[in-house]
């Protein structure tokens, strides 16, 4: 990372407004793996204290972009701040919680040990020792795993595996949370019961979420939607108005016809281009 | 603001791992001390594996005492080396592929505090190997020292801090275990055919000593024939066992390098 950052301006002079205003803000977001472009200057606002949900089928980079916001993809150009700083920022990383798409946990400790783990690097010392207990039994609970709390992370099946993974990220009261895919292979029961926990963690925190999924049926319970395909964002609205927009019922019948529109326009475009 | 195409890489996110975090530092090694407790199997391999092969090269070696004395004490330097290097290639890849990498460096985690926790953990398994090795080799199995044996764990620690560098460093190139494990062949055999275990470095082909004149592991195993021959310290002990450690900082410096917040 050393070679690929020329200095960037100072973070807090350089956008003031946006400290106030979204919680993640774009502007030609471009980012390139090897010879692919991934995302396709991406310009966009995740608004404060609100549940975003990041749909599109996969490979159409939602991991990518989330990859960014956190800061650790490389590669990437345009303008990306992040609560006011430009994401990456050494002071992002304890305000913001990440959950990868796989669980990123370590299979032989058990879900408390990881989580005492995780919680000592967030909040380091002797002195905030009892703090950490009580982070880490309400983040276990969140998550409810307490009656599998002393149970090796590698002995519990894929749902619970990525609870855990989820409930490092509750640790430290993150005022943003990027949730990649936190509910595949999980059961329905599951799924409302995180939910819920996703609309009270934003209720009651007033943290921000961005959580993709490409299951479109989860777009209904998000307060915004990006809908992405191919490094691209078709949309960008609330739910309802997305589904007024294109009259369709769901936002799955408004997403496919958003697709179906942006091919036909895709089939135009060749021809534009050639004719300059 | 400024120009919208420049990288937005941060500037404070940047690499050097300059300052540890004492607590960050303490609580990673705790870390990898509780996951070797859940593998009972892989620390009884550890300790156990250097003494049984103490114990067969005695008895290999039954006629010709002299000869177990040194490649017995090359051998408490090379253990150590080669334990540390397997396990912690094979850690810090599994850190790297399982994703655990990517989630601590996108938290307040210095790169210097993971170092630093992996080499204090491994060292305290070295401590651990390196004492039980030694003991048995002099008071059991008749190693004669002519030094003090706490030299000989001195540089026995010396070349576990070796072997974790090493590990850390090549593990970056690994995006496999068997590449990982592969690497053992690749980076401690060359050293081991050419420090001195088999031949008297001075009696190789020139080339093939100056070789060994800048591979790690011939002063490790100098520094131990050292402490077998005299009963000081000697100045040549104390150079040999500064390069080791010179060495295995540099290359804890090189695998910082390796770790990357931002991947593509």
């Amino acid at each position: 990372m050393m070679n690929n950052a020329p200095n960037p301006p100072d973070p807090v002079t350089a956008n003031p407004a946006a400290a106030d205003s979204a919680a993640v803000h774009a502007t030609a977001l471009t980012v390139t793996r090897g010879p692919r472009q991934v995302l396709r200057g991406l310009d966009f606002d995740v608004p404060r204290g609100q549940i975003t949900g990041l749909l599109g089928p996969s490979g159409c980079g939602k991991s990518t972009l989330m990859r960014a916001i956190v800061g650790t993809q490389a590669k990437v150009t345009g303008t990306l701040d992040v609560l006011g700083l430009p994401a990456g920022h050494a002071t992002l990383r304890s305000r913001i919680g990440y959950v990868t798409q796989a669980p990123s946990v370590y299979d032989d400790l058990s879900v408390r040990q990881n989580l005492d783990y995780f919680a000592a690097i967030l909040d380091p010392g002797r002195e905030a020792a009892d703090r950490r207990h009580e982070n880490v039994t309400h983040a276990i609970s969140d998550v409810d795993l307490t009656s599998h709390a002393d149970a090796l992370a590698g002995n519990l099946s894929g749902g619970q595996r990525s609870r855990v993974s989820l409930a490092v990220a509750l640790l430290g009261t993150p005022e943003l949370l990027v949730l990649d895919e936190p509910t595949v292979g999980l059961d329905p029961v599951l799924r409302r019961d995180l939910w819920q926990l996703f609309h009270t963690i934003g209720a009651d925190r007033g943290a921000t979420l961005l959580v993709s999924s490409h299951v479109m049926d989860e777009a209904e319970r998000c307060h915004r939607l990006l809908l992405m395909r191919e490094g691209e964002i078709l949309a960008d609205d609330t739910p309802d108005a997305l589904r007024a927009q294109t009259g369709a019922d769901t936002v799955e019948t408004a997403f496919l016809h958003l697709v179906d529109q942006a091919i036909k326009a895709g089939s135009h475009q060749p021809r534009k281009e050639s004719a300059r | 603001m400024s120009t919208t195409t420049t990288p937005r890489t941060s500037p404070a996110a940047s690499s050097a791992p300059s300052a540890i975090n004492l607590a960050r530092t303490t609580a990673t090694a705790t870390r990898v001390l509780r996951q070797l407790c859940h593998d009972p199997r892989t620390i009884a391999l550890m300790i156990l594996i250097p003494c049984l092969m103490l114990l067969l090269l005695r008895y290999v070696f039954d006629g010709s005492p002299r000869t177990f004395d040194s490649i017995g004490a090359s051998l408490l330097g090379i253990f150590p080396l080669i334990t540390m290097f397997l396990v912690t290639s094979i850690a810090t890849l599994r850190e790297r592929t399982s994703g655990t990498l990517e989630r601590l460096l996108a938290m307040p985690l210095g790169k210097g505090d993971l170092i630093a926790g992996y080499a204090l953990a491994f060292g305290a398994v070295a401590v651990v190997q390196s004492v039980l090795a030694t003991g048995l080799a002099v008071w059991a199995l008749g190693l004669d020292v002519t030094g003090s044996a706490w030299l000989l764990l001195l540089v026995a620690l010396l070349d576990a801090l070796l072997g974790t560098a090493l590990g850390l460093f090549v593990s970056a190139f690994a995006s496999s275990e068997f590449q990982a494990v592969q690497f053992m062949p690749a980076v401690i055999f060359p050293q081991l055919l050419l420090c001195g275990l088999f031949t008297p470095r001075p009696a190789m082909h020139p080339v093939l000593e100056g070789i060994s004149n800048v591979l790690p592991m011939s002063y490790a195993v100098d520094g131990m024939n050292e402490v077998l021959k005299h009963t000081d310290i000697t100045t040549d002990f104390v150079r040999d066992s500064l390069i080791v450690a010179a060495c295995a900082l540099l290359v804890l410096t090189l695998g910082a390098a390796t770790l990357r917040r931002r991947t593509t």
